[in-house]
């Protein structure tokens, strides 16, 4: 496969770089690099010429390269996004890239995940149906539209970027966070679960669905356009109903028990 | 040193692994101790980016059938395949869709709620079952989400394996760093199942994640373990340029078409019946040979290319179905397919070649199992049907997971491993690799892997190109030994995971060329210059690389035919 040499214009950026070591006794700081940026670079293929070509220590995650496995988020010039999606023309001549926020730091623009992924796992994100694993043989029958109603909610790449994003996040650390309360809400709106109770009991709480102050950044930051800002307020429109529910479910007396003393009175 | 045990360590957190993973659960019962290793967090794996469907025969009142699928897969494997071993493979496969069905996966549909199938490549019959154009990713989050349904299953998320730990003959488990504390553990399990993926990060024009550099295949490689048909490398017809990010199949699927620079469907000149669809080897060599021949466009990286064209699939269809491809095609080119065909090349995308196992999964090394693009049963042989993957990897990581399951409940031992071997690699890892002064540097071998793969090793070649690829690869494989990792922290390094990562892609280019060089015909996604037509007579074998002193030692073992005799290959 010949690759004939073509003289590609470069342009140099500067990229600033917050750098950490939590195994080490000093402190965060930052990092200048001088990137010679080609028009179609990535933010991630700048990281990974710092990496390759200046510093072999500094230190970030990176998988797929096409948005799709989530690794690389981070936030560049006060936004979060994942460093394979953005291009580096979009950013300036001058950047500044730190790691998420709302999350513990291990090294650089590495986070710890696992109390996000722990608050996944928190709302049961798969489907719970007596039958689930019965009839092997046949398939649960689902409308297109039916599917529509929970599709997009299904396409989170667990990348953190709302997470990082929120401020209710930032205040309260036991808050699910949009990334899971999305997920209650999609294995609720799928119409073969029946978890709906389940999940709501758990996202129905202080440190769920109300304590977001619909924001909003969430939406802003998703990079594959999930919409968990709405899928939050969904939530609260079913908590409603919920209660107005369990309301009616205490029944009035019925009509021959009514009490003499009434009568008198 | 540390060592922990389990019954089961499955390594690799793609669709094998993880449906190892939730099979080996649901046969111990909850009773099983299973555990997860993997080197990313579970859901990044490159499973993810499959994108446009998964074979399964799901409708035989309207005319398929489990024998015609079979049928494809072998023809398309250029009739390297096993047969017995494929026979069981589709037989298993639409049991795996409608699991994943009931485990939540969002699978397109028709309008009768039915689960929908498109065309694809070098199939008779529209098998491909799909969720828009990104049914890898979904499949993984069905799976990551269900796993937590069967737990406890233990997982260690960002451990990297450095090597199998065998002793006496058995696979005794693994070693891995914990690439949070930087500490090298010794993980033993009874059983251990091998789900690491592909090697496609020999190449530097490719559809693979960064993250997939064979380290299991590498591992057992040089646990004595063979390789099988390492030569064969297949090729995506559409990569995109410049950055070789996948375009599904999918696109060809529904209606997409392939065009050169005079704005011809060159393909009618190739395969004229099937066209854009039929399989990937013969639509990669036709692309190929329309840019040897002067009928491409000219990308400013360098790379030359022909037109995936849009226009003839209906608009609502696209947005409907080939959302991704829109994505992809606007922020990874500047171009919305929509408006203008997407440049596009042939770009490495699966190893048909993997871990030498039986129909069950098993290697030949007891208490080893493995499964997913790793593993070589083989049914794909010499070129993979596109949807026949993620499928592969469903129906072998279920075998696996159930093989070692049963194997494990029917041994009361306990697992250890020797505290002289676990020495011996904290020794080669922290003294003779991190602990260097001075030396190569990782990347700058990596870029000239990289350069060597793509130039010499790709669709076409010869005898000149791979023994020169070759002389190259042993010349990497020399300055390896003094390789230097200049990152000296112990907190999430990088730095050696990835200088550990490219030692592993230098092993396997060497058996990947090696078993080229020895291959003298051409079969399906191997295309000798030299030798260009199939030699049944000579290579109706499957090759068996085994790790030796200078080099790869290769044998021979036969193809096992049951029904289907090799004829040639039209579409």
């Amino acid at each position: 496969m010949q690759r004939t040499e073509f003289e590609e214009r470069t342009e140099n950026v500067s990229v600033k770089v917050f750098r950490y070591d939590s195994s080490s006794i000093k402190k965060a700081k930052f990092d200048t690099f001088i990137v010679p940026v080609k028009k179609g670079m990535t933010l991630l293929e700048s990281l990974l010429y710092i990496k390759e070509r200046l510093d072999p220590s500094f230190t970030f995650r990176y998988s797929c390269r096409m948005g799709i496995c989530g690794s690389c988020g981070l936030v560049v010039n006060g936004k979060e996004k994942l460093a394979c999606k953005t291009q580096m023309e979009t950013l300036g001549k001058s950047i500044e890239v730190r790691p998420l926020n709302n999350m513990p730091l291990i090294r650089d623009l590495v986070v710890d995940f696992s109390s996000f992924l722990e608050k996944h796992k928190k709302v049961k994100p798969y489907i719970i149906r007596e039958d689930v694993d019965k009839n092997p043989d046949r398939e649960f029958k689902q409308l297109p539209e039916e599917v529509n109603n929970y599709l997009i909610f299904a396409d989170c790449i667990k990348c953190g970027l709302c997470y990082s994003a929120c401020p209710t996040n930032a205040t309260d650390e036991l808050y699910l966070g949009p990334q899971a309360l999305t997920q209650a809400y999609r294995f609720i709106a799928d119409s073969r679960d029946d978890g709906q109770m389940v999940r709501m009991n758990i996202v129905d709480t202080n440190h769920g669905i109300w304590n977001c102050h619909f924001a909003g950044s969430c939406t802003d930051v998703c990079p594959k356009g999930v919409d968990p800002a709405f899928a939050i307020q969904q939530l609260k429109t079913l908590a409603i109903r919920k209660s107005g529910f369990l309301k009616k479910k205490r029944p009035a007396a019925p009509i021959d028990k009514r009490r003499e003393i009434a009568e008198h009175s | 040193m540390q060592m922990v045990s389990h019954d089961i360590v499955i390594v690799g957190s793609g669709l094998a692994g993880l449906r190892a993973a939730i099979q080996a659960s649901i046969v111990g019962n909850g009773k099983l101790d299973i555990a997860i290793v993997s080197k990313l967090l579970l859901m990044r794996s490159h499973s993810v980016a499959a994108e446009g469907g998964t074979a399964a025969v799901l409708y035989t009142d309207e005319g398929d059938s489990t024998e015609l699928h079979a049928f494809d897969t072998i023809k398309g494997s250029d009739y390297l395949a096993d047969q017995d071993a494929v026979e069981r493979f589709v037989r298993l496969a639409p049991e795996e869709i409608l699991r994943l069905e009931h485990w939540g996966m969002p699978w397109s549909r028709r309008a009768d709620g039915r689960i929908a199938q498109r065309p694809f490549g070098g199939h008779s019959f529209p098998r491909a079952t799909f969720a828009g154009d990104r049914v890898g990713f979904y499949e993984m989050q069905t799976l990551y989400g269900t796993l937590m349904k069967y737990q406890p299953i233990h997982i260690y998320e960002e451990w990297y394996m450095t090597d199998l730990a065998v002793e006496d003959g058995i696979c005794r488990g693994i070693v891995a760093i914990d690439m949070k504390s930087g500490e090298l553990v010794g993980i033993a399990a009874k059983a251990t199942i091998i789900a690491t993926g592909g090697l496609g990060r020999l190449y530097g024009f490719t559809t693979y994640s960064h993250t997939v550099t064979g380290d299991g295949a590498a591992a057992c490689y040089r646990a004595g373990v063979p390789l099988k048909d390492m030569e064969f490398i297949q090729f995506h017809p559409t990569g995109l340029v410049p950055s070789g990010i996948l375009l599904s199949e999918a696109v060809r699927g529904e209606g997409g078409l392939l065009l050169n620079n005079k704005g011809e469907r060159f393909m009618q000149k190739y395969a004229p019946k099937m066209m854009e669809l039929a399989p990937r080897d013969i639509i990669s060599r036709s692309i190929v040979k329309e840019l040897m021949e002067g009928r491409g466009f000219k990308d400013p990286s360098g790379l030359d290319y022909v037109l995936l064209d849009f226009s003839k699939i209906p608009k609502e269809r696209i947005m409907e179905r080939l959302t991704m491809m829109v994505e992809i095609g606007e922020s990874f080119a500047g171009i919305n397919p929509n408006e203008a065909p997407l440049p596009v090349r042939p770009s490495a995308h699966y190893s048909m070649g993997g871990i030498s196992t039986d129909i069950d999964a098993k290697t030949m090394l007891r208490g080893l199992w493995a499964a997913g693009e790793a593993a070589s049963v083989s049914v794909h042989g010499a070129n993979r049907l596109g949807s026949n993957s993620t499928i592969a990897c469903l129906v072998f990581g279920r075998i696996a997971g159930e093989g070692a399951a049963r194997y494990v409940q029917g041994s009361d031992q306990t697992v250890s491993i020797s505290q002289a071997l676990l020495q011996r690699e904290e020794r080669r890892i922290f003294d003779e690799i991190l602990g260097k002064e001075a030396g190569e540097d990782p990347y700058e071998l990596k870029k000239e892997l990289w350069e060597t793969m793509d130039e010499y090793v790709y669709v076409f070649r010869d005898e000149k190109g791979l023994t020169q690829a070759l002389h190259k690869i042993r010349e990497l494989k020399d300055r390896a030994r003094s390789v230097r990792v200049q990152d000296r922290s112990r907190n999430f390094n990088t730095n050696l995971t990835g200088t550990l990562e490219t030692l592993n892609l230098i092993q396997l280019a060497e058996v990947v060329v090696n078993a080229a060089l020895l291959r003298k015909e051409s079969r399906g996604a191997h295309a000798r210059v030299d030798y260009p037509t199939r030699d049944d007579i000579n290579f109706l074998k499957h090759s068996l690389s085994y790790n030796a002193v200078d080099g790869p030692r290769v044998e021979y073992i036969p193809v096992k035919i049951t029904k289907w005799q090799p004829q040639e290959r039209k579409y």
